[in-house]
């Protein structure tokens, strides 16, 4: 609030370097510049069904959030009492089954292509503490469903949090606790890794094929085809 | 560099890209993959549904497993239930699981303190209003030294401990315990004192759903926390019959199933896996020692980039060549 106010019609002066605002600008644009956080064009060698998985990951992310947010909306005993409650339930259950699935499948895949190279070790641990939080993020889901399968769940999994100290301070037998986590913290917590991945892939790209030094688009000169609008440098999806 | 270093540090020789591109809608692919994903969502829904098998109660397990209900009832009044030897974090009656010398468990202490005897048992009693012969049979309960109550309290589960064991072994029960006019009947050998009239008063007040509602009680008017009659449910036998029906015990592969033919948990495959095999499946530690085994192979599965011979898998097993096929195929050094 401390910038000073230009006069109407005159050219703004440069930005305040000392701004704090504008430093963090500064900083994300350098990391991430526009055309390298959503270019509009891939590597050649991004051709395989395989690469698929990891926007179906965030995809299926995207239905469990509305279709939870649509549960949470109405209540946890909605989905109980009617068939429209039981509808929306059973989207974000399988949505959950298909998250599962895409996100296995797409791990497998990044394993055996070791994403981890060329720097990228940050984009493969992020991916991997991503599935190791969505697991109780599932499991904090079904102990709040207040069914049969939620109160043996519950008896059941206590004993192994319990055994590790966990249980203390994560009851799974306590309803509201763990509505709590399951509706807030945790996929908070899955959003934000999330978003750190694909940010972290944004700047590093898509990992090249192995081998890739014996090729002449290796060679030190870029003299390849030129790259599309915003493309260079800037390889695609997860 | 020795072969066996290469293989501790491998050289990572990849380089950025400097070939050719081609032009890719990433946001459109964002929209189409949300459509397809949501297309499958609701294909599944409509063809399958999801599991809401209705909960259990102790007014329900009261009323269809008396017996069982009475058995899981006096063993929370002498302290021999579970729940009443688990230990921390709901009381000290036992250590807890251990690994060597680590006991977190017991580190952590007793978070979520219960009393069987007090919170299962004479709690729920004494919330039954004008009854003078259980109001007396109370207060000679409450009055007596706890050697006593340990007297009478077995003198009580012993035939209904007899009965279940020679169930469980699928032999003839001696014929001490019996059923009728919805009360249990139980010929003690030795004097039992007020607990028969206790246990027939928890019975009777449990059928009418008195136990559920006061296991709920707190000095709140609303309540969240299920873990006193879950876990006095669990001491009993009706929620593990249920799970066995719908193949969910622990050498059934547990949680990681779910009721009816759903997926459930699968991707908890690994963590029900070991305990399915020895030395877990028969050990009193064997909780502890998967979550132990588990949090190991969590931070392995994180570390992987690290991990010597793992990190290099993906080099010596080629299915690369089928995820690059048309990369290697079109610079044709494959």
């Amino acid at each position: 609030m401390s910038a000073t106010p230009t006069t109407p019609g005159t050219a703004p002066a440069g930005p305040d370097m000392h701004s704090w605002t504008v430093k963090v600008r500064e900083a994300g644009v350098e990391a991430l510049p526009p055309e390298k956080l959503l270019p509009d064009g891939q590597p050649t060698y991004v051709a395989s069904w395989i690469y698929m998985f990891g926007v179906a990951s965030i995809a299926s992310l995207i239905v469990i959030i509305t279709s939870g947010s649509i549960l949470a909306l109405k209540g946890p005993a909605w989905w109980h009492d009617t068939s429209i409650g039981h509808f929306f339930n059973s989207i974000h259950m399988w949505g959950v089954e298909l998250f599962f699935f895409v996100m296995v499948v797409h791990l497998w895949g990044k394993y055996w292509m070791a994403a981890w190279r060329g720097g990228r070790t940050r984009v493969w641990i992020t991916g991997a503490i991503i599935f190791l939080v969505a697991v109780p993020t599932a499991l904090t889901g079904y102990v709040s469903q207040q069914n049969f399968d939620a109160q043996w769940i519950a008896t059941q999994a206590k004993d192994g949090l319990n055994s590790v100290g966990v249980g203390a301070f994560f009851n799974v037998t306590n309803f509201g606790q763990m509505y709590s986590w399951h509706i807030l913290l945790l996929p908070v917590a899955v959003v934000l890794l999330v978003s750190a991945h694909v940010l972290l892939v944004r700047t590093h790209g898509v990992v090249p094929p192995f081998e890739l030094e014996k090729r002449p688009e290796f060679a030190a000169a870029a003299d390849g085809a030129p790259a599309p609008d915003g493309a260079a440098g800037a390889e695609g999806q997860s | 560099m020795s072969r066996f270093s290469r293989m501790i540090h491998p050289k990572d020789d990849t380089q950025q890209w400097k070939g050719r591109y081609y032009p890719y809608d990433l946001v459109k692919e964002l929209f189409i993959a949300i459509g397809v994903i949501t297309l499958l969502a609701l294909l599944l829904t409509i063809l399958f549904s999801s599991p809401d098998d209705k909960p259990s109660t102790i007014a329900q397990w009261s009323q269809q497993k008396a017996v069982d209900f009475t058995t899981a009832a006096v063993k929370e009044l002498d302290g021999t239930s579970p729940t009443a030897e688990y230990g921390p974090p709901y009381n000290h009656n036992g250590s807890g699981q251990e690994a060597w010398i680590i006991k977190p468990q017991k580190w952590l202490g007793v978070s979520h303190p219960i009393n069987t005897e007090q919170d299962f048992v004479v709690g729920p009693l004494e919330t039954i209003p004008n009854d003078p012969a259980l109001t007396a049979a109370l207060a000679q309960y409450k009055a007596a030294p706890e050697k006593q109550k340990k007297e009478w309290a077995e003198a009580y589960a012993k035939p209904l401990e007899e009965t279940a064991t020679a169930e469980e072994e699928k032999k003839t029960p001696p014929n001490t315990v019996s059923e009728s006019n919805g009360t249990v009947v139980v010929k003690t050998s030795a004097n039992a004192g007020p607990v028969p009239l206790m246990m027939a008063s928890l019975l009777a007040l449990a059928k009418s759903g008195g136990v559920d509602g006061s296991l709920l009680t707190s000095k709140q008017f609303f309540q969240t926390d299920y873990t006193k009659p879950l876990l006095f449910m669990a001491d009993g036998g009706l929620l593990s019959e249920r799970a066995e029906q719908q193949h969910l015990l622990g050498d059934q592969w547990g949680m990681m199933n779910e009721t009816g033919s759903y997926p459930g948990q699968a991707w908890l495959w690994l963590y029900a896996l070991w305990y399915q095999v020895e030395p877990f499946k028969a050990s009193e530690n064997a909780d502890i020692l998967v979550m132990m085994i588990m949090g190991v192979l969590s931070i392995a599965f994180i570390c992987i980039p690290f991990i010597p011979v793992v990190n290099r898998i993906p080099r010596w097993i080629p299915i690369y060549k089928l995820i690059w096929k048309e990369h290697y195929r079109e610079t044709g050094s494959a």
